[in-house]
């Protein structure tokens, strides 16, 4: 198998808070391949955004750290890689779409400067070719009357647009990895499912690896070819797409799983895992998940369960789930 | 904005309108009768009565204040007692002086005040901002007849970099015009960079912890282009509103250094108005400065829409 495009190593992410350093990321590691995507599935505090930002550093300044690990891509580790190399990275290898459209563009800033300013800083366009690759770009996350949209501030645009807007910058310079960090929760339902249309068109098109975070299985389900299942900053079931929805292994899957509504058999009472995520500081010993797990037994609540191999590509962070095969 | 230039002006108008009667107020509200005191101590009744009727003085109130703003309608400020002139041609004589006093003091604050105040947004919670702000607080605090004082005797008498005080109109010479007007702008502006700085800081604060920001870096912009750009942009509606209340107090602060620093501006000329008793004097140049005030909110406002473009009026 060729080299990966980036590889998660053991990706540790610590933040300043009164009690000290609190650990929000704990030993992360997966690989994305060229063209790939990768789901990310977790509820809200599973350290998902935190894990995505640490692909290009966008942590707040001064409170954060990365106490272990590697983000390794294009033969250097973005966790250690100077500013100034990071910042040649970011937007034209690794570019990032935000969850929230609303907020994430530059409220005085027209879209065409927002757009162009990725093109001019990193390919060098001047002033009037920026702009004409502005409107292309408009044309491409099927913007209507582009060349008139392109002068429109941000406020003038819905929440659709805008985020079809944060594409056309994530893509302006047709980057290897996009990063969409819950491109879609934002939005209304119908847009939810255009923008994911979109995205899935674009990824095709343009041939680049895409990882996609979501606390929403459904989107997952229909977007990624392997999905990771975060919970309390682990990865706790890493599996290609059939694999996971066939046959999920951590009982968190499954109870994600089983917390989705059915199109079919009627009003049932939607299940809810039981318990709320654990706070990163939260003294929990043994499998972090145990204390809501319905299957856990004296191990679990003794020893901190490894992420191991059962099968193929299938990686399941889980004791008694192991154990018949004792990790390949 | 021609529209929006319109409506502004319709809404200031009320405005001018009861600055003009406050000034006029300022005639009757004052403790004592003002024809004794202009006639002075030891005028017969005759000369009272005198002065009186030619200030109008005799004549019921609204009539007095009828006159008084059908005059103003006609660009008739009255004449100062003192100069015997009119307050429009003495206020004229010194404008520049005061104009100078306060353009080079915010040329001195605009830049220093936004730069130190994004410096420490930028450092938030460290030394740098610690340092920034105690510096600030100190500005602020500090009378400025008081360090104006001591800066005369350190600048002027031991070092003898800047004369103590006289000023020399630009354009006799434009080199002693600059260094007669450092010193005294300088600590004009030490009040104000506190101010704005502060300002800028809780506006950049606020701005550099919006998503957007995080977004300019996810594209690869430099951390100067992220602040400066992204940032300051959207920090820039607080500031301009900052300086409107900048330009507003250069005004007001020139009446102190003016006297610290003897130039003959309008402060200094509303000082001896006021110690003279002018009160037609006081009166006009209070008017004059309700004005400009007006003026410079108005300015305020159209600078808000290009700034940002959500801010629409209509």
């Amino acid at each position: 198998m060729a080299a990966p495009l980036v590889s998660l190593d053991d990706v540790t992410v610590q933040f300043r808070t009164d009690r000290g350093w609190t650990t929000a990321v704990d030993g992360i590691s997966f690989d994305i391949a060229e063209r790939d995507c990768v789901g990310v599935v977790g509820e809200s505090g599973s350290g998902k955004s935190v894990t995505a930002l640490s692909l290009l550093r966008l942590h707040a300044r001064g409170t954060s750290r990365f106490p272990r690990g590697q983000v390794r891509f294009g033969g250097q580790d973005l966790l250690t890689a100077p500013e100034r190399d990071l910042r040649r990275i970011r937007g034209r290898d690794i570019a990032m779409v935000f969850q929230d459209p609303m907020s994430s563009l530059n409220p005085v800033l027209t879209v065409c400067d927002q757009i162009s300013e990725t093109l001019r800083l990193h390919q060098g366009l001047d002033r009037a070719t920026a702009r004409r690759r502005a409107i292309e770009l408009l044309d491409l996350v099927r913007i209507p009357d582009a060349a008139r949209r392109v002068d429109d501030y941000p406020h003038r645009l819905s929440g659709g647009m805008r985020q079809r807007v944060m594409i056309a910058i994530a893509i302006a310079c047709r980057p290897r990895l996009l990063i969409a960090d819950e491109p879609t929760t934002a939005l209304d339902v119908t847009i939810q499912a255009q923008i994911l249309e979109l995205l899935r068109e674009l990824r095709t098109e343009l041939g680049m690896a895409v990882m996609l975070i979501s606390h929403d299985l459904g989107v997952i389900a229909e977007f990624a070819d392997r999905v990771i299942v975060m919970y309390a900053g682990r990865v706790v079931e890493d599996a290609p797409v059939d694999a996971l929805f066939r046959s999920p292994r951590h009982p968190y899957t499954e109870g994600l799983m089983a917390s989705m509504p059915a199109l079919e058999g009627g009003i049932t009472r939607l299940y809810a895992i039981p318990g709320r995520i654990p706070d990163p500081d939260e003294a929990i010993a043994g499998c972090r998940f145990g204390p809501r797990c319905r299957h856990a037994e004296a191990i679990c609540r003794v020893a901190v369960p490894e992420l191991l191999a059962i099968e193929g590509r299938h990686r399941v962070r889980c004791a008694p789930r192991t154990r018949a095969t004792g990790g390949l | 904005m021609l529209r929006l230039i319109t409506i502004k002006l319709l809404q200031a108008a009320p405005v001018i309108l009861v600055v003009s009667i406050l000034a006029f107020l300022l005639m009757s509200l004052l403790p004592g009768d003002p024809a004794v005191v202009i006639a002075g101590d030891q005028a017969s009744p005759e000369a009272i009565a005198a002065v009186r009727h030619s200030l109008g003085l005799d004549r019921p109130f609204l009539e007095r204040l009828g006159i008084w703003l059908l005059r103003l309608a006609q660009g008739e400020f009255g004449s100062s007692l003192m100069l015997n002139q009119s307050v429009l041609s003495a206020m004229g004589e010194r404008l520049p002086v005061t104009l100078s006093l306060a353009g080079l003091s915010l040329a001195i604050t605009l830049p220093v005040g936004i730069l130190i105040g994004s410096i420490a947004a930028y450092y938030r919670q460290t030394w740098v901002d610690s340092l920034v702000m105690t510096v600030a607080l100190v500005g602020v605090s500090i009378p400025g007849f008081w360090i104006a004082i001591l800066a005369v005797i350190l600048f002027s008498v031991v070092l003898g970099w800047f004369p103590s005080s006289g000023y020399v109109p630009f354009a006799q010479d434009p080199v002693l015009w600059l260094r007669s007007l450092v010193l005294p702008a300088s600590m004009l502006s030490l009040f104000q960079i506190g101010f704005l700085a502060r300002m800028t800081r809780s506006a950049m604060l606020d701005v550099l912890s919006q998503d957007f920001i995080r977004t300019a870096r996810s594209k690869g912009l430099s951390e100067w282009v992220t602040v400066g750009k992204h940032g300051f942009r959207n920090a820039l509606v607080l500031v301009i509103t900052a300086m409107g209340i900048l330009v507003s107090t250069a005004l007001g602060g020139s009446v102190v250094i003016e006297q610290v620093f003897a130039l003959p501006g309008v402060g200094r000329l509303v000082v001896q108005g006021i110690m003279a008793r002018d009160y037609p004097l006081v009166q006009g140049v209070m008017l004059i400065y309700g004005f400009a005030f007006v003026a410079i909110n108005l300015a305020v406002d159209v600078l808000y829409t290009l700034a940002d473009p959500r801010v629409r009026y209509d």
